[in-house]
């Protein structure tokens, strides 16, 4: 096993399901037009909701169920204030987020220091887990094969369906949207419900497949990278795979590296995925045709309806 | 009409001096603790909690023990801490080296407020430091990964290159090769001292790398589900992690604050508070290596105990020589030992760690 990269890609892709989970979810609710950065404290919600959930003996599905409708309870106070209140998307956002952290520190104090009940194992597909380097990918449990769903249908979704077009549409321009006779609304709620529940189901990862337990934090700040991720991938699904591979690979890499005696900064580590969010979002702004190109135009602008 | 006033008035004011005096006489003492992480991190501020609760029992009635938790180190801690001496604690315990300022800051403006801080070098009239010699059951630890390892790799997940936790790898690698003299150490260090994510991934790239039994002197029982799931073993830190993965768990070193606690504050309600700076360790009470696996082999059990014993009674000191550092020197000569200075500033590798300290 010494000096073999298998290792390295096992640790990278365990840490890149959740952040494909959270943020293709993201990207849809994004691609409506809706900027939710309440990301981090729905993953937490939907954790401690599926742990609690294992831990009374309701097995993985009523674990899975459980932080799913966490997140998308979250998504869905959310959804409330900020299309039908209309208030600030990123204020609620990030509260939503410090909301999410502390009610589920609040939730989970009494979990702390047992090992999950519930917990996804491991699949491998006879023959090619094998294969040295590419092995792990085919070594996830059933969350990761999911992930691995998720990608190819949420591009499908999106550039191949009629409501994957709505979708964008609303994002484009509302305006133009409600004009044809779309939902603006009714299509926002349920982008932002199916983010909310991505990152329910990302935090139930952590719980149940990852860590195995529950403890304050649990996510360490992996929503914030999922946003990051988005944005990095330029809203495009299969970009989002590339990338949660690459953030969640660079902190296995450095630890890797001083494994076999090459010391990196942890610290330079951990803000290389920020790092280079930065350097995608200059050149997809650097002019009009860049922006157009990538963002969603009506991103984050709250829409009137009903004049 | 004046004279029922003014007995009206009398009445008053002595049931409100009953009261106040009666309030004053059975008031417990205030003491407070201010804490790095979160009461559910399993780890080091657990197990200060759990020494606060055991303070609560044992004084019970006496004392009244509150907590901040989650107070980063810097400015805000020194807030904390300031405004915990304003509403009356009489002893304030500061559990994180990085409140070390801090403390000192505040202590000078509350001269009559008992401060203790764990784990630091700078002390004050007011201000006490206390540490446990987490080294010792990290000694311990290291006999047993000794007996246990078969690919004669271990691995360290650790936080932060400073004196304690160099100590720690030292003495972990010490014990075991006094069992295997071939052993060796890998160490990763992760920069925090609590981040679930970052501590299994550098527990994925030290078993990647053959490490086959772990060791960690960070917070939270990441390191050790790792190695339930890799099929490997690791030890519990700071409090008792069996429960979180029973197969890998070979025991777990903690330190035990409930004694220092209570007799801290014992010795103030008696008027006499504790101001000599205390470093215990097994001896003392303040360190243990505790639910040590069945699955161990009689043998092992008994040589730990052994062991645990002769630290217990002071014959055994984890850094008496002779001792050669990982690059070939000499650094403690036979039957000479460390003084606690030396030990508390240790800024080198003993034979057998792998790679160099990162400056």
């Amino acid at each position: 096993m010494s000096g073999s990269l298998t290792p390295l890609v096992a640790s990278a892709l365990a840490a890149a399901v959740p952040l494909v989970l959270a943020a293709l979810g993201e990207l849809v609710t994004e691609r409506a037009g809706v900027l939710n950065l309440g990301l981090e404290g729905m993953m937490l919600m939907g954790a401690v909701a599926s742990f609690m959930a294992a831990a009374h003996g309701g097995g993985l599905g009523a674990g899975v169920l459980a932080g799913i409708g966490a997140g998308a309870a979250g998504a869905l106070v959310f959804a409330v204030l900020t299309l039908s209140l209309q208030a600030s998307q990123v204020a609620t956002g990030l509260s939503l987020t410090i909301f999410g952290t502390g009610l589920s520190a609040f939730l989970g104090r009494d979990y702390v220091g047992s090992r999950a009940r519930a917990t996804f194992d491991d699949l491998p597909v006879p023959g090619l887990s094998d294969i040295p380097g590419i092995g792990p990918l085919f070594s996830l449990n059933a969350v990761g094969y999911f992930a691995l769903v998720a990608i190819v249908a949420i591009a499908w979704f999106l550039y191949r369906t009629r409501l994957g077009l709505v979708v964008r549409t609303v994002g484009e321009s509302p305006t133009v949207a409600r004009s044809l006779g779309m939902r603006v609304a009714r299509v926002r709620y349920g982008a932002t419900l199916f983010g909310g529940a991505m990152a329910g189901l990302a935090g139930s990862y952590y719980a149940l497949a990852q860590f195995k337990m529950w403890q304050e934090g649990l996510t360490s700040g992996n929503g914030w990278i999922a946003l990051a991720l988005v944005v990095f991938s330029t809203w495009r699904p299969v970009r989002v795979a590339v990338g949660a591979l690459l953030f969640g690979g660079v902190t296995a890499m450095g630890l890797y590296l001083q494994t076999i005696g090459i010391q990196v900064s942890t610290f330079l580590l951990a803000s290389l995925p920020y790092l280079a969010t930065i350097v995608v979002l200059i050149a997809t702004s650097a002019n009009e045709q860049a922006r157009r190109r990538n963002a969603p135009a009506a991103l984050g602008k709250p829409f009137f309806d009903g004049d | 009409m004046k004279r029922w006033k003014a007995g009206l008035a009398g009445a008053i004011f002595a049931a409100g001096a009953a009261a106040v005096t009666a309030v004053g006489a059975a008031d417990p003492l205030k003491v407070a603790f201010v804490y790095v992480g979160p009461v559910g991190d399993g780890g080091w501020t657990f197990a200060h909690d759990l020494g606060r609760k055991a303070l609560e029992k044992n004084l019970d009635g006496k004392v009244k023990a509150t907590f901040v938790e989650n107070v980063p180190e810097g400015a805000d801690a020194e807030r904390v801490i300031r405004d915990l001496a304003t509403k009356g604690n009489q002893l304030i315990f500061t559990t994180s080296f990085g409140y070390m300022d801090a403390t000192l800051k505040v202590a000078k403006s509350f001269p009559k407020t008992e401060f203790y801080h764990a784990t630091g070098f700078k002390s004050a009239s007011n201000v006490t430091i206390y540490n446990s010699r987490m080294y010792e059951p990290a000694y311990l630890s290291g006999i047993i990964a000794g007996n246990v390892s078969k690919s004669g790799v271990l691995g360290f997940v650790a936080s932060f290159p400073i004196p304690e936790v160099v100590r720690n790898i030292d003495a972990f690698t010490m014990g075991a090769r006094s069992v295997n003299p071939k052993i060796t150490t890998k160490v990763v260090w992760v920069n925090t001292w609590y981040d679930p994510s970052k501590e299994r991934q550098a527990a994925e790239a030290l078993i990647g790398q053959g490490a086959d039994v772990l060791l960690q002197n960070t917070d939270s029982s990441a390191v050790l589900q790792t190695a339930q799931d890799k099929g490997v073993h690791a030890f519990g830190w700071d409090s008792d992690m069996s429960a979180y993965a029973p197969k890998a768990h070979l025991a777990s070193n903690v330190e035990v604050w409930g004694g220092y606690y209570t007799r801290a504050v014992q010795a103030a309600l008696d008027g006499k508070p504790l101001h000599d700076n205390v470093w215990g360790g097994i001896k003392e009470g303040m360190n243990d290596l505790v639910a040590v696996s069945p699955e161990l082999p009689e043998a092992v059990r008994k040589a730990v105990a052994a062991k645990k014993a002769e630290i217990a009674a002071g014959k055994f000191a984890v850094f008496s020589g002779p001792i050669k550092g990982n690059d070939g020197t000499v650094k403690v000569a036979a039957g000479k030992a460390l003084t606690d200075k030396e030990i508390d500033s240790i800024n080198w590798y003993a034979e057998g760690v792998e790679g160099q300290l990162p400056k």
